[in-house]
C-alpha cells in the first residue's frame, strides 16, 4: 500500500531502506524533519550536530569507517559546511555518502535564495534532483550505490515545495548491510598536497566516467508528447510543466542534473521545433545546453526569483493569461510573523527600545522578528553566528567615526553553539566594547524545537551534558563582572543589565535564562495562568500594547486579553502605572 | 490546464488546526483511491503568520501548487484570510469561512484596519459562500479546540465525500486525547453543510 509522505519524509525512509548507519544534521527549514523521521529507525546512529560543517564531518568520517552516511541541511548551511564538502569529492568514499541539500526558492523562511546546484558543479560532485515524494525515497536508495561505485559524494538536492509536499510513495524493506572494512590509505584520505593533487585528477576523471553513465542513466525520464514542442525540466519545475502543458509537449525530466547529459540533451533538442528549460532560481541546465550552442527559451522569458507555478510556464511558453482571481478592492490587513504571547525574548527586547542610542546586530532565529514593530530593534540579519562578529566590526568603524553608542550583538543559544563562541572569543581578544546578549531560550526554536547541545538531550532523546553558556562566556574571556544573567520576565532586571552593558567599556554579556514559551514543559507548569484587567483602574494609557504582546487587544474601548494565549509572562503588568493587570488562574474572570 | 483534479486550499492563521485538517484530508483522499498531493509551507509561518496548505487531487496529479483563480474549494479559517486568498478561487468555486476573527500585529497597533462584517460582505462578492459557526459548533461538541474538524467535515460535505468512511481516517490522525469530541465536531461540520 501507498504511504502520503513528504519529501523529507520520504528521504529518511529511502536512507533506512538503503541499511544508512549514520546520520547527522543542524536543523534547518526546509530540511529539518529529514533527521528527525531518520531518528525514529533504531538501526540508524542519528544526531543533531552543532552546525552543518560537523555534521558533514561526522558524516564523512562515518563513510570512511565504511558506513552509509548521510548529512542534511538547509541550502545556507552548504555554505558553513563547504569547506570539508570540497575536500571530499577528493576523497572519496568508503561507505556510501549523501549529503542533502533542501534549497529555498521563495525564500519562505531564509536570508536568500542561492541555488545551490553549483556546489555541485564548483566541487564536482554527481547530483540528483527528484521531483516528488517517489523519487525522493527512489532517489536516496540510488545516491547511496551511485556513491560507492563512483567513489564520491552525492549531493541530493530538494526544494521547499519538494521538502514539503507530500505525495503518493511506494516503501519498501531495509537492505541490511555490514559496515565496510576500513583499511588504512593515506594516499586517499589524508589530503596533504602530494596526494590532494593526484586525487584532483582523479576526481577530473571519474566526472567523465559520471557524464557517460548519466547519457542512459535511470533518473532522467523522456516523456513524448503530441506536438513540436519540447520541454527540458528539472525538480518541482517538471510537475508544474506537465499540469501546465500536458500532452501538448514532449519531455526530457533530468533527475541527475550533474554532470549533465549533453548527448542526451541535445538529441532532445534535436527531436522537437521549439526548446525550453523549466528550471527554478538559475539557469544551471540551460547554461549547459547553450554551451552546445543549442537555442532555447529559459531564463529570458522565466522569472530567475521565486518559485515557478502552472500559471507562470502556461503564460510564458503559450500565451495564456494568468488569472487574475477576484479583486474585492477591500484593504486586507497583513499578517505579519511574531513573537508569541509570553516569549521569552520580549522582555530583553523592550528594555533594548526604550534606549535611543544604541545598535543592535541580529542574527537567525526567532529573535530576529524583534526587528518588527512595535519593538523594532535589530539592524542586520546576516546569518548564523554574524550578529555576534559583525557587531565587532560595527563597533569598531564607529569608534573610528567617533560615534559614542552602544552597539549589541544579538543570538540565540543554538545561534550561539553554532557559530556565536568564535565571535566571542574575537571580541575578547580584541578587545570590543560591544555587548553581546546571548537568548537563551533552551530550545532550537524557530525550525520547531529541536534539541541543541545546551538542552541536556540528544536527538534521540537520551540524556547528555548540557553546556552552560554563562560559564562557556567566561572561559572565553569575558570577565565574570561582565556577565549579567537575567530572567527577561523580569522588567526592572533586564533594564538593569542593559544600563550595565551600556557603562561598561569592557567586553561584556547579556544572558537570558527562560525556557520558550511553546516547550511542551512550560506550557503545563504555567497552564491556567493568565494576566487579567480591572477595567475599573485601566486608564487606557495604552503602555501594555507597547511590547506588542497578540494576546492584549484594544476591543470596544477597553483592553481585553485573551486568556487562551496569555501565559501570565507579566510584562504588561509592570508596564501598567495604575495597577490594573494582575495574574490569576484562569477561569477566574 | 488539467480540469480533471480538484483543487482545496485551507488556509488561516498558524496555531489554528490548519495542517492537521489538511493533513488529514489528504490521508482520506489517498485511502479513497485518489492520487493526492499537498503541499504546506512551515517556518515563519508557525509564528502567528498566515498558513495556508493546498491539496490538489483526482486521477493523476502532477503539480502540488494551487495557482490564483484555481481553487475549487477555499475553507478559510478566519475573516480576514478568505479575503486575502479569495483572489486564488476560481469563478465556479466555493468559499467556506469560518465567522472567526484574529487580529494581527497592525491591527491589535491601530496601523491597519480589519474590515467590518466580513461575514456579511464576502457573499456579495463572489456566488457561493458558506459561512460556519465553526467555533460555536465545536463548544457545543464539547471541545472547545476542535474548531478546525468543524471546518474538515464542512469541507468534506461540500465535496460531496460525507458518504465515505471517515471514522477509521480519523481515528488514525487525530491524538488519543480528546479524540472522540473531535470526531463529534467533525460529524456535526458534515451535518451543518451536507446537501
Amino acid at each position: 500500500m501507498k504511504e502520503l509522505l513528504t519529501g523529507n519524509e520520504a528521504v529518511a525512509r529511502g536512507a533506512w531502506e538503503a541499511g544508512c548507519h549514520v546520520a547527522a544534521a543542524y536543523p534547518g527549514t526546509p530540511s529539518t524533519e529529514i533527521l528527525e523521521n531518520l531518528a525514529r529507525y533504531e538501526d540508524v546512529y542519528c544526531e543533531w550536530s552543532p552546525n552543518e560543517k560537523v555534521a558533514l564531518e561526522v558524516a564523512a568520517g562515518a563513510s570512511m569507517a565504511g558506513a552509509r552516511s548521510l548529512c542534511a541541511m538547509k541550502h545556507v548551511g552548504l555554505n558553513v559546511a563547504a569547506d570539508p564538502f570540497f575536500t571530499m569529492a577528493y576523497i572519496g568514499v568508503n561507505g556510501g555518502f549523501v549529503v542533502v541539500d533542501a534549497d529555498d526558492p521563495g525564500l519562505h523562511s531564509s536570508q536568500n535564495e542561492q541555488d545551490n546546484r553549483w556546489y555541485a558543479l564548483h566541487a564536482k560532485v554527481p547530483m540528483l534532483e527528484p521531483t516528488d515524494s517517489q523519487e525522493c525515497l527512489d532517489f536516496t536508495k540510488a545516491a547511496f550505490a551511485l556513491s560507492e561505485k563512483f567513489d564520491t559524494p552525492v549531493l541530493l538536492r530538494l526544494t521547499t515545495r519538494i521538502c514539503h509536499s507530500k505525495g503518493a510513495v511506494e516503501t519498501g524493506e531495509r537492505t541490511e548491510l555490514p559496515v565496510k572494512d576500513y583499511v588504512r590509505n593515506p594516499s586517499k584520505n589524508a589530503m596533504l598536497p602530494a596526494a590532494a593533487r593526484v586525487r584532483h585528477a582523479l576526481a577530473e576523471e571519474r566526472l567523465l566516467e559520471l557524464q557517460e553513465y548519466n547519457e542512459t542513466s535511470p533518473f532522467n525520464l523522456l516523456v513524448p508528447g503530441e506536438g513540436s514542442l519540447g520541454v527540458i525540466a528539472t525538480g518541482v519545475g517538471y510537475q508544474h510543466a506537465r499540469e501546465a502543458l500536458g500532452d501538448r509537449a514532449s519531455y526530457l525530466k533530468i533527475g541527475m542534473t550533474w554532470p549533465l547529459p549533453l548527448k542526451l540533451m541535445a538529441d532532445f533538442a534535436s527531436s522537437v521545433e521549439t526548446l525550453w528549460v523549466v528550471e527554478e532560481n538559475d539557469p544551471f541546465v540551460e547554461s549547459g545546453l547553450r554551451a552546445l550552442g543549442i537555442s532555447c527559451s529559459g531564463k529570458d522569458r522565466l522569472p530567475l526569483v521565486g518559485e515557478l507555478s502552472p500559471a507562470i510556464l502556461a503564460k510564458a511558453i503559450l500565451g495564456e493569461e494568468e488569472m487574475s482571481g477576484k479583486k474585492t478592492g477591500i484593504p486586507v490587513p497583513d499578517r505579519p510573523p511574531l513573537l508569541c504571547a509570553g516569549c521569552p525574548h520580549r522582555g530583553l527586547f523592550y528594555a533594548l527600545s526604550e534606549k535611543k542610542d544604541l545598535v543592535v546586530m541580529g542574527d537567525i532565529g526567532c529573535y530576529g522578528l524583534g526587528s518588527l514593530p512595535p519593538l523594532n530593534v535589530g539592524e542586520s540579519t546576516i546569518c548564523m553566528g554574524a550578529g555576534f562578529s559583525a557587531a565587532i566590526g560595527f563597533q569598531k568603524a564607529d569608534e573610528r567615526a567617533g560615534r559614542t553608542r552602544k552597539v549589541f550583538g544579538l543570538l540565540g543559544d543554538s545561534t550561539f553553539f553554532h557559530s556565536g563562541i568564535t565571535g566571542l572569543i574575537d571580541a575578547v581578544v580584541n578587545k570590543s566594547k560591544a555587548a553581546f546578549v546571548i537568548m537563551d531560550n533552551r530550545i532550537t526554536a524557530m525550525t520547531g524545537q529541536q534539541e541543541n547541545p545546551g538542552t541536556g538531550r540528544t536527538l534521540g532523546g537520551e540524556d547528555t551534558a548540557a553546556l552552560n553558556i554563562g560559564r562557556i562566556c567566561a572561559a572565553c574571556g569575558v570577565r565574570e563582572e561582565n556577565i549579567h544573567t537575567v530572567d527577561p520576565y523580569d522588567l526592572a532586571a533586564s533594564r538593569k543589565a542593559v544600563q550595565a552593558v551600556i557603562e561598561t567599556p569592557d567586553t561584556a554579556v547579556i544572558l537570558t535564562t527562560r525556557p520558550c514559551a511553546l516547550l511542551r514543559d512550560v506550557r503545563e507548569e504555567r497552564a491556567g495562568m493568565v494576566c487579567v484587567v480591572d477595567t475599573e483602574k485601566c486608564v487606557l494609557c495604552l503602555s501594555c500594547l507597547k511590547p506588542g504582546c497578540p494576546a492584549i487587544t484594544k476591543a470596544e474601548g477597553r483592553i481585553v486579553i485573551d486568556s487562551k494565549a496569555c501565559n501570565a509572562c507579566g510584562l504588561c503588568l509592570q508596564l501598567c502605572p495604575t495597577g490594573a493587570i494582575s495574574k490569576e488562574a484562569a477561569g477566574h474572570e | 490546464m488539467n480540469k480533471k483534479n480538484t483543487s482545496v486550499l485551507i488556509v488561516g492563521v498558524g496555531g489554528q488546526g490548519i495542517l492537521l485538517a489538511g493533513k488529514i484530508l489528504s490521508e482520506g483522499l489517498l485511502t479513497f483511491g485518489y492520487d493526492v498531493k499537498m503541499s504546506e509551507i512551515h517556518g515563519m509561518a508557525q509564528r502567528g503568520g498566515s498558513v495556508s496548505s493546498h491539496i490538489r487531487y483526482g486521477e493523476k496529479v502532477f503539480s502540488p501548487v494551487i495557482d490564483r483563480g484555481r481553487a475549487d474549494l477555499i475553507v478559510a479559517f478566519e475573516k480576514v484570510e478568505a479575503l486575502r486568498w479569495l483572489p486564488w478561487l476560481s469563478p465556479e468555486g466555493t468559499l467556506l469561512v469560518n465567522n472567526e476573527e484574529i487580529y494581527s500585529m497592525p491591527v491589535i497597533l491601530g496601523r491597519q484596519a480589519y474590515p467590518d462584517r466580513l461575514e456579511e460582505v464576502l457573499p456579495s462578492l463572489v456566488p457561493s459562500v458558506k459561512v460556519l459557526e465553526a467555533s460555536k459548533i465545536a463548544r457545543e461538541a464539547g471541545e472547545p479546540r476542535g474548531a478546525n474538524m468543524v471546518l474538515l467535515g464542512g469541507a468534506v460535505a461540500l465535496l460531496g465525500l460525507n458518504e465515505r468512511d471517515w471514522g477509521s481516517i480519523l481515528d488514525k490522525g487525530l491524538p488519543s486525547r480528546g479524540r472522540e469530541k473531535n470526531k463529534e465536531a467533525f460529524a456535526r461540520g458534515v451535518a451543518s453543510l451536507k446537501a
